[in-house]
């Protein structure tokens, strides 16, 4: 353990060695800030560093531990915090030039919890613009690199927090995941990412891509610093009228538990496709025998409409998207154009500038979807398909207690490898978006690496608010796959 | 499918996006190949089903008549572009 | 060829609740630019609604009191347009499912009551407003201040059911009693916080498909109201009688001018693409809760004029009156359970001190003793309005400035005799004229005992007395 480099140490550790002053946070921080200087020029996780702020945090983290206060659970120990929460005197971008130079009076409910909790913010990771993207590619700040093959993709939307956890540039960070922005970077990066149930985090503060499908989630290097890090975001905010005001459970202690008489579903349409790399189909089942070894019994499910969920996503995410994104015109912050002649030509403009290539093909997309004459064909029958999607998760736990499934088609792809195509791009998601569509919870865990040496991870499911058992699985899996979490980069 | 120039730039307008002639062709096309993909949905019969228009099943919370303040007028101001007697300053309409 | 009238009128009403509907700002008036806003309602990046109960409230005991059938489950929706008043780029509305369908409003015009049906009411909240800046045409740029947005607002739809202007007018002054009865809103049209637009169209007398209809905004009055309604169909009447076709399109009043003008904005048939708000969950509004609020509903002014007719026996205008404005009704009610005995004197009393009454300086005492006094002939009318004035200014009680000012009058008539006949007496040629014919010289005589009595004596008991007096009399004044 005391050769373990301090960058490496998990969140839990990194806290209890701040609370047993076995070091302080300002060495704490300080080291990570070094890091990220020494690497980020190559790795790009972040926007936006906050070296003096981070600093300042920790001195006064040091102080108060001398006066014997602590914060919370995370006392003194840095995080990181993907663009898309509004932090209050820091800039907030959005990975988007719209939102460039925006600074938020308010924090999010997730940056107030996560602050709460004690922890010291290092910086906003770099994400796709508006969350709309697999891979970080449509940054408008330049992609972010895998920390374990430079020259390929994080996976995305959250790939910058995903990259930073991996590259040991945070002990933890907070994404969001709307068709799989947590769980398929965190699997393409080879640590944990999990999407709570839809309502179990509140979105105030969270900038909208897709109201109904967003969620916060945390992405960690162990099972247990996920579980600790929801334990913390997750709760009931009256600012979110979505959210759901339900006791938050021990997941930590959920992480330790048997998965004996678990009864483990393989959903059969996850694994027909010739999409899938017989590499990632052998690493998922690897992790499945960690499972049954410990005790889970196997079930063959079948989710019968997962074909159309792409098709059904791509209409609902898009239509909320460009109401969504509709108030970034101009008038009262963010970019605005100049030289126009006139208010429709401002809007217009400052829009056109402001958004990247994505971020426009889904606002036009989804104007088109809700348009009239239709939305019956398009918006509407997403929505239906979309319950009987629900349906399928439904009547699938009545047999299964958890879902075992790839968590991304393939391991890491290469930058610009996608971006010609935007439905190749899509297909990435195809695995992650059926639960957002449900509303229930998701988590990804490293379960092996492909012969090229790129991190594969495997995707649990559960019913909505049960992502105890989700910790219980993903902790099994763990304990029986230990692998490396974090990326052989050095500075 | 195939989405029509006149609808690209229409549906552009409404969403209040200036495309060039370039943008407006590539975009077209691109958006043709996605509705072509999506209208598999209408392979599946939906008439008896429900819509899925909120994602949690319950009534809406509600909040009492109580005001509370911001009460930082100016921080809300702080990101204008352009503001003047603490308005925000905008361009007027064109009447064409 | 005959015309008929086809019009409906939608009502915009500010509820009047502290904070606004989907946040804790104050929707208070007469702040400074700005000042009653937060990220909420100035749609900043990442905000969400909260739904203000009282809102809700309000809204349904509308509903309740207008006889609608309030909806169990209704749905708040976007629409989206772009507009710099309009922070988020999409107003929160409900569209396909409101929270109330299908009420009425009862009216009277020309003596008969009419019932005017209501199609909806739904939820929304307000927009900002724009300012152009300076006061010229030229100007360049606008202004928008948002303390405005989001002041909870309660859209209310009437079926196309009125048929002249003058219904128009009764129906927006009924419900505007109706709402303000209820407390949920000021009802003023001038400050915005009652608006009302119209679809007007005309149709041969008998046909009954109707005609195109057009859309006429910024009335801010019931006269205006009227007026542009009056304008707007002889318009469309002349225009088809000259072999023209009404547009269908969104037409301004222009008070100014006595004209609606077309707004000819070009193109943009809106396309609001209405979906249901993600960010809020379906408004659930259970049985109790619409009882408890039922319950909570006061006597409303169509109730209240038929009883007050009924119950005092005072003439349904009078009682239209009194009835316009709660206050005064309670007030006029709580006098005539003081002194009731000539209820149409009291009805008259209370809409003349109106102002006072309904500035809550007059007590309904004040008025049952003026009304009481002057019925027993205490005191003259002319006494009585100075009495009035003087409570009004001082404070004191009437009946003490009453005494205080010596003006009970004299109604006697025994008391009054001897000043007759001394009047008479030192007037024997009147007397003889007036016997002679001249009845006009009564009047003579009585303001003679009037200047005798030092104004103290009731004139028309005086009158009685002459009267009896010189008719029955010889010219020597001889007693009878």
């Amino acid at each position: 353990m005391a050769n373990v480099p301090v960058h490496e140490w998990t969140l839990l550790e990194a806290a209890r060695k701040v609370r047993e002053k076995e070091i302080s946070s300002r060495e704490l921080t300080g080291a990570l800030l070094a890091r990220i200087g020494a690497l980020d020029p190559k790795v790009r996780a972040y926007i936006t560093v906050l070296p003096e702020a981070a600093a300042a945090q920790a001195a006064e983290c040091d102080e108060e531990q001398a006066k014997g206060v602590l914060r919370g659970p995370f006392h003194g120990v840095p995080i990181g915090l993907k663009d898309i929460f509004c932090t209050r005197g820091v800039r907030t971008t959005c990975g988007s030039r719209i939102l460039h130079h925006f600074n938020p009076p308010y924090d999010a409910f997730v940056t107030e919890k996560v602050l709460g909790a004690g922890a010291v913010l290092l910086g906003k990771h770099n994400m796709d613009e508006f969350a709309m993207g697999s891979s970080t590619e449509t940054s408008f700040f330049g992609p972010t690199r895998n920390p374990w093959d430079l020259s390929r993709i994080p996976g995305g939307s959250s790939g910058g927090t995903a990259a930073a956890v991996a590259a040991g540039m945070c002990f933890a960070g907070v994404g969001t995941d709307t068709g799989g922005s947590i769980r398929q970077p965190a699997s393409l990066c080879g640590v944990v990412g999990v999407k709570p149930t839809y309502g179990r985090v509140s979105r105030y503060g969270m900038i909208a891509f897709a109201s109904s499908l967003d969620q916060g989630g945390p992405i960690a290097r162990t099972v247990a610093d996920a579980a600790a890090l929801l334990g913390v975001i997750a709760g009931y905010d009256r600012r979110d009228s979505t959210c759901v005001d339900m006791p938050v459970p021990d997941y930590l202690a959920a992480a330790e538990r048997s998965v004996k008489g678990f009864r483990v579903g393989l959903p059969k349409e996850y694994f027909e496709g010739e999409g899938l790399s017989p590499e990632v189909r052998a690493a998922v089942e690897k992790a499945l025998k960690a499972l049954t070894d410990q005790g889970a019994v196997v079930v063959e499910v079948s989710l019968p409409h997962t074909s159309f969920a792409l098709s059904t996503y791509y209409l609902i995410a898009p239509a909320e998207a460009s109401s969504n994104l509709a108030r970034y015109d101009g008038v009262r912050y963010g970019h605005r154009a100049e030289g126009v002649s006139g208010l429709i030509e401002m809007m217009s403009r400052t829009r056109a500038e402001g958004f990247g290539d994505e971020v426009k093909r889904r606002v036009m997309i989804g104007t088109y979807a809700l348009s009239a004459g239709y939305y019956d064909a398009f918006y509407g029958k997403a929505q239906k398909v979309r319950t009987l999607i629900r349906d399928d998760f439904n009547k699938a736990f009545e047999s299964a207690d958890v879902l075992l499934t790839p968590t991304a088609p393939t391991p890491a792809f290469r930058l610009g490898e996608k971006t010609g195509d935007p439905l190749t791009m899509y297909l990435s998601d195809i695995y992650t978006i059926p639960c957002n569509l449900a509303g229930i919870p998701g988590i990804s865990v490293p379960c092996g690496f492909s012969a090229d040496g790129l991190p594969i991870g495997a995707q649990l499911l559960s019913n909505s608010f049960r992502e105890e058992t989700l910790f219980t699985a993903a902790g099994a899996v763990e304990r029986a796959l230990p692998l490396r979490r974090v990326a052989p980069l050095e500075g | 499918m195939a989405i029509t120039r006149e609808e690209v730039l229409h549906v552009a307008r409404l969403a209040r996006l200036a495309l060039s002639d370039d943008e407006a062709g590539r975009l077209g096309g691109q958006l043709s190949a996605i509705l072509d993909y999506v209208k598999q949905l209408d392979r599946l019969d939906t008439r008896d089903v429900v819509p899925t228009s909120h994602a949690v099943e319950m009534g809406t919370p509600m909040r009492d008549d109580v005001v509370e303040p911001f009460g930082d007028r100016e921080a809300l101001l702080a990101n204008a572009p352009d503001r003047h007697n603490d308005c925000f300053r905008v361009p007027r309409i064109i009447e064409d | 060829m005959a015309f008929e009238t086809v019009i409906g009128l939608e009502v915009h009403a500010q509820l009047s609740t502290r904070s606004k509907i989907f946040c804790a700002c104050s929707t208070a008036f007469g702040a400074a630019p700005n000042g009653n806003t937060c990220p909420v309602c100035t749609g900043m990046p990442g905000v969400l609604p909260v739904l203000n109960r009282k809102a809700v409230e309000y809204t349904i005991r509308t509903a309740l009191a207008t006889s609608c059938a309030v909806q169990r489950r209704s749905v708040f929706a976007r629409k989206n347009y772009f507009y710099p008043d309009l922070p988020k780029a999409y107003q929160i509305s409900q569209y396909e499912l409101p929270i109330a369908l299908g009420g009425h409003v009862d009216i009277d015009v020309g003596g008969e009551t009419k019932r005017i049906g209501i199609t909806r009411i739904h939820m929304e909240e307000d927009a900002g407003k724009l300012v152009h800046e300076g006061e010229f045409a030229g100007a360049q740029a606008s202004l928008a201040d948002l303390n405005r947005c989001s002041v909870p607002l309660m859209e209310i739809v009437s079926e196309p059911d009125m048929r002249t202007p003058e219904e128009g007018g009764a129906y927006l002054r009924r419900l505007h009693d109706i709402l303000v009865y209820l407390g949920v809103c000021d009802g003023n049209m001038e400050e915005g916080s009652f608006r009302c637009d119209a679809n007007v169209s005309v149709r041969p007398a008998g046909q009954e498909a109707f005609g195109t209809k057009v859309e006429l905004k910024n009335m801010n009055s019931y006269r205006n109201v009227e007026k542009a309604l009056e304008y707007e169909i002889r318009r469309q009447v002349e225009l088809i009688e000259d072999g023209g076709e009404v547009v269908q399109e969104t037409r301004l009043w222009d008070a100014n001018a006595a004209v609606t003008v077309s707004m000819r904005r070009k193109e943009e048939a809106h396309d609001y693409r209405y979906f249901p708000d993600p960010d809020l969950l379906p408004l659930i509004v259970d049985d109790s809760l619409v009882e408890e609020l039922r319950a909570t509903i006061p006597e409303m002014p169509a109730e209240k004029i038929a009883r007050l007719e009924r119950q005092y026996g005072i003439p349904r205008y009078d009682a239209g009156i009194l009835a316009s404005t709660r206050t005064l009704a309670d007030f006029f009610e709580a006098s005539a359970a003081i002194y009731g005995a000539n209820p149409k004197t009291t009805a008259n009393e209370c809409v003349h001190w109106k102002d006072a009454v309904l500035a809550g300086t007059l007590s309904p005492e004040t008025i049952a003793h003026a009304v009481e006094d002057r019925e027993r002939g205490t005191i003259s009318a002319t006494a009585s309005k100075k009495l009035v004035e003087l409570v009004l200014s001082t404070g004191k009680p009437f009946r003490a400035l009453r005494d205080e000012q010596g003006l009970t009058q004299v109604s006697d008539a025994s008391a009054l005799d001897l000043l007759v006949d001394k009047v008479m007496a030192a007037s024997p040629k009147e007397v003889d004229a007036y016997r002679a014919g001249k009845a006009g010289l009564l009047s003579f005589f009585v303001g003679q005992v009037m200047k005798e009595s030092r104004g103290k004596a009731n004139p028309k008991v005086v009158q009685e007395v002459l009267k009896r007096k010189l008719d029955g009399g010889t010219s020597t004044g001889e007693k009878l």
